[in-house]
């Protein structure tokens, strides 16, 4: 009963708070534009919003690094658009395709990106963020290990989880899917799995250094999987190679005409695009969803405040289910990424037939 | 922002990142977690292996202490059985012993009756006969008093005496 208790009074101080926010927002904004605030919030930026208090936006200002023809290199922060609009001909766009990036103005007068732009972006931060916190965890379960003997009692707490989740993830996932050689490729799976397992969690947090949309970023879950194809290609025996241009199929389905090898190679070329955007869609439609939910108190509030006031109650318990859920979204996408990552370097390792 | 497009600045540090991570969790992070993991496994199977093989050895152990005792127990019994044995034949020897010596101090105390009565029937035999000669003194010595009735009497002796003496031979 006591939890109970708490958890209606945090509901009711959730609600009293959206209540206050969403009248001021709707205030301001004169109408509510729930697909910018979704977009505002998974989409990538130059700067870190943490919160708005009264007039003034609290925000971590990033480091812009650029490579353009006009000016070569350029690194400054993006502090400098709060002041001026442009900075050494570079300005942040607001309409078409580069919304939200960084663009110069061509000879003719169009919009255009810079040749290079590897600006520390909020998901880059977060990406630093989450990779310090997983070098923390994991280095410091592995001092702990380092200093015990086998015949140590087992570990209890956060190492225990640790351990729980390293042995459950090598057990039911690396070694049946690689094969007898998992040993190999079992750091690489453990720190896919955790990295992506972070990163998710980090997302759901709703405030800084939470709340980023990293899994939920083509870019991020492309070099996820680009890693993977690198594994699979880089170390798949003689047989997977053979399988994938001399297959074992009737001559006339690979010579003349390589219909069968042209099937294996596009085979090849799709599995990391099949893990780019499964884990990219399913973080991204979470985030989407929950934002959604957080927005119909927006919406209600702009119709009517009575009414407004009665839809947070609905909002905030669809949102806290949303969050459980992505809870077990969060794991479920690094357990699948993990495993999907695991059954292609197994069958990159495939055995001699005779 | 295009959603479907990566931005080539997030993947050039993502990559970067997801490299630097990797490297190090390779190098000191994960195979000493694993390798550990492993040997404590293997650790518990071959301790599970030595409690199975002390189990085994217990029950041996159990079965020959059990068979110790029985075989103890068996030993008890007739080691009682001995002593109450030895005990009756010592009893049935002290009785024995006991009889033979009643026996023969019954024989002592009869034979020591016998000889104290003889002595006595001796001794009585000596005082009648001091009382008879002295009885036999006054009545001779009255007898004797009248001369010719006394040689008589003395004759009537001598006869009997002599008959006696004949009818002896």
């Amino acid at each position: 009963m006591t939890g109970l208790r708490y958890i209606l009074v945090t509901l009711m101080f959730f609600v009293a708070g959206f209540q206050a926010g969403a009248a001021a927002h709707t205030q301001q904004n004169g109408g509510v534009d729930v697909k910018k605030i979704i977009f505002e919030h998974v989409k990538d930026s130059y700067e870190w919003h943490i919160t708005t208090v009264g007039e003034k936006h609290i925000a971590i200002s990033l480091p812009i690094i650029i490579y353009s023809k006009r000016v070569g290199w350029e690194v400054f922060s993006s502090s400098v658009f709060h002041e001026n609009e442009t900075h050494k001909g570079f300005f942040i766009s607001t309409i078409g395709d580069n919304e939200g990036k960084l663009v110069e103005l061509d000879e003719y007068g169009n919009e255009q990106r810079p040749l290079l732009d590897i600006s520390v972006t909020k998901n880059v931060l977060s990406v630093f963020i989450t990779s310090f916190v997983l070098l923390f965890l994991v280095l410091y379960t592995a001092r702990w290990y380092a200093k015990r003997k086998p015949g140590d009692p087992a570990p209890r707490g956060f190492i225990g989880i640790m351990e729980m989740l390293i042995t459950m993830v090598v057990d039911d996932v690396i070694k049946p899917n690689v094969g007898k050689k998992y040993r190999k490729y079992t750091p690489y799976l453990l720190t896919l799995f955790f990295f992506i397992f972070l990163s998710n969690i980090m997302g759901i947090i709703p405030v800084f250094p939470g709340g980023a949309n990293v899994t939920g970023n083509i870019a991020v879950t492309l070099a996820l999987a680009l890693s993977t194809f690198l594994t699979i290609n880089l170390f798949g025996n003689k047989e997977y190679y053979k399988e994938i241009f001399w297959p074992n199929v009737p001559t006339w389905l690979k010579f003349p005409i390589p219909m069968m090898p042209f099937i294996e190679l596009f085979g090849v070329i799709v599995k990391p695009f099949a893990l780019t955007i499964r884990l990219f869609a399913n973080i991204l439609a979470g985030h989407t969803v929950i934002l959604a939910f957080v927005s119909i108190i927006f919406i209600t509030m702009s119709v009517n405040t009575y009414i407004g006031s009665g839809m947070i109650v609905v909002s905030v318990f669809f949102t806290v289910f949303m969050n459980v859920m992505e809870l077990l979204v969060a794991f479920i996408q690094a357990f699948v990424f993990t495993m999907m990552s695991s059954v292609f370097i197994g069958l990159s390792q495939p055995e001699h037939r005779h | 922002m295009s959603f479907l497009l990566p931005e080539a600045g997030l993947l050039f540090w993502m990559l970067l990142s997801f490299g630097i991570v990797f490297f190090v969790l390779y190098k000191y992070g994960f195979p000493i977690i694993t390798s550990m993991i492993d040997a404590r496994k293997k650790f518990i199977d071959v301790a599970l292996t030595n409690a199975k093989e002390a189990n085994k050895r217990l029950k041996g152990i159990e079965e020959e202490g059990k068979m110790i005792l029985e075989n103890a127990n068996n030993e008890q019994i007739r080691i009682i059985r001995e002593a109450v044995k030895a005990k009756e034949d010592i009893i049935s020897e002290a009785k024995k012993i006991a009889g033979d010596e009643a026996a023969r101090m019954l024989e002592e105390a009869r034979e020591s009756i016998r000889n104290e009565k003889e002595e006595a029937l001796r001794e009585l035999r000596g005082q009648v006969a001091e009382l008879s000669i002295a009885i036999a003194e006054k009545v001779l010595r009255e007898k004797m008093s009248d001369g010719v009735a006394g040689k008589e009497y003395i004759n009537k002796l001598f006869d009997e005496a002599l008959s006696v003496k004949e009818n002896k031979q």
